[in-house]
């Protein structure tokens, strides 16, 4: 007894600041979390979260018989998938190669240019790309067409939306990528390269033996923590650049939730498909961290 | 080190040089095309003349953003949602961090606590039981339902608590030697040593609260409510007048022509370009700060 006073008496300030803090996170994030029993009731708002009846695993039984469910969870992955990997591989050859620009300030010019986009919103970057995509006067189709090419719709066709997805969002978020292999790249020891080029290796031979697995534990970490984001297709994005139209390509688990939920008010429904998203997310993010522990002894906290 | 500068060496420099100022340039190609239709008349934008500099140059867009109260009502709602989230969530950050980031010997129940906050980054409720949460608390068209839900920003937490840790211990024992409280060693010495980190952290959170649209979109039933954001995302790319009064339609359909459209986007981007040099200064040294771990 005596000790836990002592404690408490030197501890106390330190829960006191935690106060805050903990009252807002169980407002907003935990009670939420016991929202969740609409996924297994047929909400009705005015009865509310105890009033509504229970319906068991209904819900889950209605979104395994809809009939698009298998193209949304495609969609999800194919698109997420895709923007991991590009989202790997373009910031990693950039930084490669500004890494090999002699001049500080040119080098420091051209990350400033490229990691504009990421802090732009995709309200104003989609504003942006329904202009510049558009098929009758957007400047893209105006410059195929020097070339000969008809007018593409890109972002009203399903052959092309989900690349477009891709690569504007390598547009948006590759050179802030950059800035996490440019550190690696700079605490490689320098020691290295001399040794590789006292060896005869050309400047070629020292990116492939010295530079790359140098890079390579902080390439495994990224792609590691990564693997979390496979049902985060990008609902900012996709819902700003989407219609009708297209949600063959572009309908994701994010923007169907969003329409069952909101625009058509099946809370329960959604609630469920939404379920479904964060367990398996759960999952995914749990299993990336203990793997980038093991592999890299990387920590959050 | 010494460089072999051998013929094809030279060349590899030149075509980097090349290849990468493209990528930078063609990055920035779609925006100054937007800014360029900004400032250029409206017959010269549909037939399609603007490319990459304004042609028949005119400020006739802007005139036309900055008359509209609506616009001018969400720029506005949006001021009040940076300063006052900013204020809040920087404020709840730094008390947050501060004892998350002793060690589990000083301050027992550290590791539950910290599992509490993270737990939140790992699994959430999803967006409907979010929403109704918000409704519930009769938050709906108020303020509040922008600035606090995403309040305790754990990343940033996590941010600052690595970056308290790489400050020397023998701070805070003198302090607490010295007869301080922990309420004082914070704001009297963790707080001021921390500037670069929280200029860092109150810069992303300050962007962050600019940019968002989509809560403004599902808590706001009433347009003249909506942050700048929100409102840019029904006006631009929904083309959704519904809301608005039948009277201001027309004025709302004249919002959404190319020129002024470009406009809107631009002013919306332009609080972004001002704080850009100081987040890109502050911003690398901050995310390198943050993951270093002992």
């Amino acid at each position: 007894m005596n000790v836990l006073t002592r404690m408490w008496k030197r501890e106390w300030p330190l829960h006191l600041m935690l106060v805050p803090g903990i009252v807002l996170v169980l407002i907003f994030s935990y009670i939420p979390m016991a929202g969740i029993m609409m996924a297994f009731q047929k909400y009705v708002p005015n009865k509310g979260l105890f009033g509504s009846p229970f319906i068991g695993l209904k819900n889950l039984q209605l979104l395994m018989d809809y009939p698009d469910i298998g193209r949304i969870f495609f969609n999800t992955v194919y698109i997420a998938v895709m923007k991991i990997v590009a989202g790997m591989i373009v910031p990693v050859t950039i930084a490669i190669l500004l890494n090999e620009l002699r001049k500080e300030w040119v080098k420091r010019t051209f990350q400033t240019l490229v990691y504009l986009p990421h802090f732009l919103s995709w309200v104003l970057l989609s504003g942006i790309l329904i202009d510049v995509l558009s098929p009758s006067s957007g400047i893209l189709n105006q410059v195929l067409g020097l070339f000969g090419i008809d007018p593409i719709f890109f972002l009203g066709d399903n052959k092309w939306f989900p690349y477009v997805m891709v690569i504007s969002d390598v547009w948006k978020e590759f050179g802030f990528g950059t800035i996490v292999y440019l550190a690696a790249l700079t605490s490689i020891n320098p020691s290295l390269y001399e040794a590789a080029e006292i060896d005869g290796a050309g400047r070629f031979k020292q990116t492939l033996h010295v530079t790359l697995p140098g890079m390579l534990p902080i390439i495994v970490l990224m792609f590691t923590l990564s693997i979390g984001n496979v049902l985060n297709a990008g609902f900012d994005q996709i819902f700003n650049l989407y219609s009708p139209p297209v949600y063959e390509s572009a309908d994701i688990i994010d923007t169907f939730v969003y329409r069952m939920g909101i625009e058509q008010a099946q809370f329960g429904f959604a609630t469920a498909v939404g379920l479904l998203k964060s367990v398996i997310s759960f999952i995914f993010v749990s299993m990336s961290y203990i793997l980038a522990y093991r592999v890299a002894n990387y920590r959050i906290f | 080190m010494r460089t072999n500068r051998s013929f094809g060496r030279k060349l590899f420099l030149i075509c980097n040089f090349i290849f990468l100022a493209s990528v930078s340039l063609l990055c920035l190609m779609p925006i100054i095309h937007i800014l360029a239709l900004s400032f250029s008349s409206g017959q010269a934008a549909s037939a399609g003349k603007v490319i990459l500099w304004p042609v028949e140059f005119t400020t006739a867009a802007y005139a036309n953003v900055f008359g509209k109260p609506e616009y001018l009502r969400a720029f506005w709602v949006s001021i009040q949602r940076v300063l006052m989230g900013t204020t809040i969530s920087m404020f709840l950050t730094i008390i947050t961090a501060y004892p998350l980031s002793k060690d589990s010997r000083q301050f027992r129940l550290r590791t539950f606590y910290s599992w509490f906050f993270v737990f939140t980054i790992l699994f959430s409720g999803g967006l409907i039981p979010n929403y109704l949460t918000v409704k519930n608390l009769g938050m709906l068209d108020t303020i509040w339902a922008l600035v606090l839900p995403g309040a305790v920003t754990v990343f940033n937490v996590i941010l600052l608590l690595n970056f308290y840790r790489s400050l020397p211990k023998e701070l805070e024992e003198s302090s607490l030697l010295d007869g301080a409280g922990q309420f004082t060693t914070l704001w009297k010495i963790y707080v001021p040593l921390s500037l670069p980190a929280l200029a860092t952290t109150g810069l992303f959170t300050m962007v962050g609260h600019w940019n968002s649209w989509f809560d403004g979109m599902i808590y706001m039933n009433h347009p003249e409510n909506y942050p700048l954001q929100t409102f840019l995302q029904t006006i631009i790319i929904k083309m959704d007048f519904r809301f608005i009064k039948p009277e201001r339609a027309e004025l709302m359909i004249k919002l959404s022509d190319r020129t002024s459209r470009a406009a809107q986007i631009f002013v919306a981007a332009f609080p972004i370009l001002i704080v850009y040099p100081f987040l890109q200064r502050f911003f690398i040294k901050g995310i390198v700060m943050g993951s270093v771990k002992e």
